[in-house]
């Protein structure tokens, strides 16, 4: 019996948000795209994060420009989607600091992200309170970010896989890639799958938006890149009527996000969602894919919540989850053509920002895939970084 | 995994005071185990014996039953009132994470006996969130524990036979039943061998019961809509056919202030999945936690018994209860266990079992009853999530399976947690995708790693770390 083949020119491994923008991008630029993943649409880290699409968090460097680029876009496909359709908010974030070593920290950031190109507005105790009236007293400065948006991540990732079967694309889920066929040449030609209906797919480009465990993707290829899971836990409280207006954290979680320690960091993010719910999130640590729940560190979110708006402590926890942020030593995704595997582009290794940075991501794949120059320089993220380092 | 540092309090901590779980605390503490007894009720019972103060127990079953039980718990400690949101592995056993009012503490055991029993099961109809439309266990724990009836003009509906025991509990307490209408077409069960084996009995006096109150008794039939504005007025009752499908020109409206409704029982895994339990699909569609002859779930240390394993009545919780107690006991104590009782314990849960699976069988959720459905009948009433919204997500965002649903629509989100719109979110999505209902769909919507709520100030304030 003939093997069905199915072809494309660009194969998208991962339905996660990052995987999902790059199949919008494609097939918009009018490229024929396919659609692999193992499990559902949206059911990686993807449905186990906040949502946010931040600047106010980034110091400068590469991925602010990245995060810029990305707020813009996002901005855009609100406006062309329909910002309902995914649930984008434009809800900014504030930023608040209680010691007098964090309010110091914050106002230093602040100028430098100005200077980058981030709206950044310091913000006087009695004007924190009006943007953001049932904060603990105790908050002595803070900081406003009008760019900081938050959308329902697992709904645009489905939204704008929707989009793209619109421009032709296909997906497949329940789909598992076990193996790279190659040609002649040695290059990247296509996948072979665990799926009867779909058990090989040829493409001209590969790419592996396959988050977390986009460095096992890329050994199977034989092209490794150091791709890593960081978990992180979110708390959910039962519905309330609208009391926390923006996505509020304390100042150390900038400089968490771009800790190397591998233990156990918590500083509170807290905001609510279209339905009501308070979001409280999160901590980092790095325990490998262990998906066992810990108290410690559920009480120490919850503790660090209170801190920064006393109200929740009569307020119900209704569960929480947990996902793995898929980071890089330097904290930096990978985007870009592999050239130990020619055909195979990475788009993976997003960490806390994968929904944020998706959009952008998925845009400067698009501009590679069909030789434009892309809005960015690709050099900061290139996978051929790490071979340098080791070599 | 954390570490207690000291030696557990108790060998066995028994999860649940129902039948099962009294039955467990009692066997184990005959051992010489040291026990502990947890339940978020004030008084033990469980839903079986569910009472109120002073109740003599007059139109409770093998009420005698429940009082040597209950006797029997001066050598247990009865932790009334303490609700387990999370239970974790230590190095010595386990440590469950209760809330008692406001107050958080832990309790810590070696072993752990899971009797957490099992909930209505709902299958939605137009007009089923409306006030006064009860489940039917809703409605029989509203009179067994605070005397109240539901309504006075009331219509039972659902399948299987716990519907016999709430329409004669309402009628003999008052109320008017305006009937009792069985999806299913359950002559075949009373044919079947088991059945024959004298379980029957109860049946046959309930349906006295009905038929002394003058209440009908329907099979084939269903409410499939309630009526009403701020409360229900009136309910639409239609025939169905052997797929559960409605009879065209077949509904009739009956006026009443009430209805309860109940289609079998969802067993409650939180904690058995919080510790890693592995689970099965059992004869009525429904997913229980997996157990040996022991009564032993998965995971080492962790006994199971009762509806969590199982829905079967309260006959088979009390001796699969007895047996998780006596071997959990027999293990933290090291004394000899008594091989005779224990064989004839597994006998008698052999057959009652079987008469469990006959009567699964014999009332099967048919898939006619999606077609009950409206556009706008909501699927998940925390999040107000209709049919069409939860069908648009499988259609045009291309969900696969339920968990995808929740995730991009929101049904099991709320404060039920999936409970509710759990098993309902499952069929749409399986008839969608056509095929049946999997164990993977349930789980996906069954994973809730905070068993019940309980609020930040009471987790957080806890000081010892
Ligand atoms: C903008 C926004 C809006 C949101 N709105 C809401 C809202 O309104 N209400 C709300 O409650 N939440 C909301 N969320 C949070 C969202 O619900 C979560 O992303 C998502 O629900 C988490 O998935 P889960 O509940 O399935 O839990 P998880 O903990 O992620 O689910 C666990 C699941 O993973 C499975 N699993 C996968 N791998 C394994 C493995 N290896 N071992 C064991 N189990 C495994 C389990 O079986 C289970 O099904 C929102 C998020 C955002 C960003
Ligand atoms: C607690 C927490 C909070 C977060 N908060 C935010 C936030 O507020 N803002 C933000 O921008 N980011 C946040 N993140 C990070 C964000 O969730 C991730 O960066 C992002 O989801 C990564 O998306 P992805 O598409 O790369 O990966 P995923 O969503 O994990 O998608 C990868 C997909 O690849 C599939 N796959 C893997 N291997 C294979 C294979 N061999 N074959 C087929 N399919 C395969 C998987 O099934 C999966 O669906 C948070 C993360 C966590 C854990």
């Amino acid at each position: 019996m003939e093997v069905a083949r199915t072809t494309a020119d660009v194969l998208v491994v991962g339905a996660g948000m990052v995987g999902a923008a790059c199949a919008y991008y494609c097939s918009a630029a009018g490229l024929r795209v396919t659609v692999l993943d193992r499990a559902a649409i949206a059911g990686g880290t993807t449905s186990a994060c906040e949502g946010n699409i931040l600047v106010s968090d980034k110091e400068p460097g590469a991925e602010l420009e990245l995060a810029l680029l990305s707020n813009r876009l996002w901005a855009a496909l609100g406006a062309e989607l329909g910002a309902a359709s995914v649930e984008l908010h434009h809800k900014g974030g504030v930023v608040v600091a209680k010691s007098p070593e964090a309010a110091g920290g914050l106002a230093t950031l602040t100028a430098e992200q100005r200077r980058h190109g981030i709206e950044a507005v310091d913000v006087a105790p009695d004007r924190l309170f009006e943007l953001e009236p049932n904060l603990a007293p105790d908050i002595t400065a803070g900081a406003h970010y009008p760019q900081d948006m938050q959308v329902q991540p697992m709904l645009a990732t489905a939204e704008l896989l929707r989009r793209a079967r619109r421009h032709g694309a296909s997906v497949h889920t329940g789909t598992t890639v076990v193996e790279f066929l190659r040609g002649s040449g040695g290059e990247i030609t296509g996948v072979r799958t665990d799926a009867p209906d779909v058990p090989t797919i040829s493409a001209g480009w590969v790419i592996n938006a396959a988050g977390s465990w986009g460095g096992s993707l890329a050994e199977l290829a034989a092209a490794p890149i150091p791709v890593l899971p960081r978990k992180g836990f979110v708390l959910v409280t039962e519905p309330l009527p609208p009391v926390i207006h923006h996505k509020v954290y304390t100042a150390e979680y900038v400089a968490n996000v771009a800790s190397d320690d591998a233990a156990l960091q918590t500083s509170v993010v807290v905001e609510s969602t279209r339905a009501g719910t308070v979001l409280i999130g999160a901590s980092r640590e790095r325990v490998g894919f262990d998906r066992s729940v810990s108290i410690p560190v559920l009480r120490m979110l919850a503790r660090q919540a209170i801190g920064v708006f006393p109200f929740l402590s009569d307020v119900a926890l209704l569960r929480s989850y947990l996902g793995f942020r898929p980071y890089c030593p330097d904290h930096l995704p990978v985007i870009g053509a592999d050239h130990r595997a020619p055909g195979l582009v990475h788009a993976c290794g997003h960490e806390g920002a994968g929904i944020g940075l998706a959009a952008g991501t998925g845009h400067l794949i698009a501009q590679l895939l069909t030789d434009r120059e892309p809005d960015l320089d690709l050099a900061p993220f290139h996978p051929a970084r790490f071979q340098e380092v080791t070599t | 995994m954390t570490t207690s540092p000291a030696e557990p309090r108790y060998d066995v901590a028994v999860l649940g005071a129902g039948p099962a779980g009294l039955a467990a605390a009692v066997a184990a503490a005959s051992t010489g185990s040291r026990v502990a007894l947890i339940d978020s009720a004030s008084r033990p019972g469980g839903q079986f014996w569910r009472h109120r103060a002073g109740d003599d127990g007059t139109r409770q079953l093998h009420w005698d039953t429940f009082r040597a039980l209950r006797d029997a718990l001066e050598r247990v400690e009865h932790l009334a009132g303490h609700t387990v949101w999370h239970a974790e592995r230590t190095e010595q056993g386990f440590t469950l994470h209760t809330v008692n009012g406001g107050a958080a503490s832990e309790v810590a055991c070696r072993t752990l006996i899971v009797a957490t029993g099992a909930y209505d099961r709902q299958l939605p109809f137009p007009g089923w969130t409306l006030p006064g439309v009860f489940t039917a266990g809703g409605a029989q724990a509203l009179l067994k524990g605070h005397g109240v009836l539901p309504g006075q003009r009331i219509v039972v509906a659902g399948t299987g036979p716990f519907l016999l025991p709430v329409a004669a509990g309402l009628a003999e307490a008052g109320a008017r039943v305006l009937g009792v209408f069985e999806a299913g077409t359950p002559a075949r069960f009373t044919r079947h061998p088991v059945t024959a084996l004298g379980k029957l009995g109860e049946a046959v006096g309930y349906l006295r019961t009905l038929r002394r109150h003058r209440v009908p008794y329907r099979m084939r039939s269903a409410v499939v809509a309630a009526h009403g504005e701020a409360t229900v007025r009136a309910a639409g009752v239609a025939s169905l056919d052997a797929r559960w499908r409605i009879v065209p020109g077949s509904t009739r409206t009956l006026d009443c202030d009430a209805v309860a409704v109940g289609y079998g029982f969802t067993p409650q895994l939180e904690i058995p999945l919080q510790l890693g339990c592995a689970t099965r699909l059992d004869v009525d569609g429904s997913l229980v936690t997996r157990v040996d002859g022991q009564q032993r779930g998965t995971v080492p240390g962790v006994y199971v018994a009762g509806e969590a394993c199982g829905v079967g009545g309260a006959g088979l919780s009390l001796v699969e209860g007895e047996l998780a107690g006596l071997h959990a006991g027999y293990t933290t104590t090291d004394t000899r266990l008594n091989r005779r009782h224990i064989d004839r314990l597994l006998r008698r849960r052999a057959a009652l079992r079987s008469f469990a699976a006959a009567m699964h069988e014999a009332y099967p959720v048919r898939r006619g009853w999606l077609g009950w459905l409206a556009e706008d009948t909501v699927i998940c009433r925390c999040e107000e999530v209709t049919a069409s919204e939860v069908r648009r997500s499988i259609v045009d965002l291309g969900a696969t399976d339920p968990r995808a649903v929740k995730l991009y629509v929101r049904p099991g989100m709320g404060l039920c947690q999936g409970r509710m719109c759990g098993y309902a979110t499952s069929w749409l999505t399986a008839q969608h995708h056509g095929r049946g209902v999997r164990q993977d769909d349930l789980l996906g919507m069954s994973s809730r790693p905070i068993a019940q709520p309980v609020s930040l100030g009471a987790l957080s304030g806890h000081a010892d770390d």
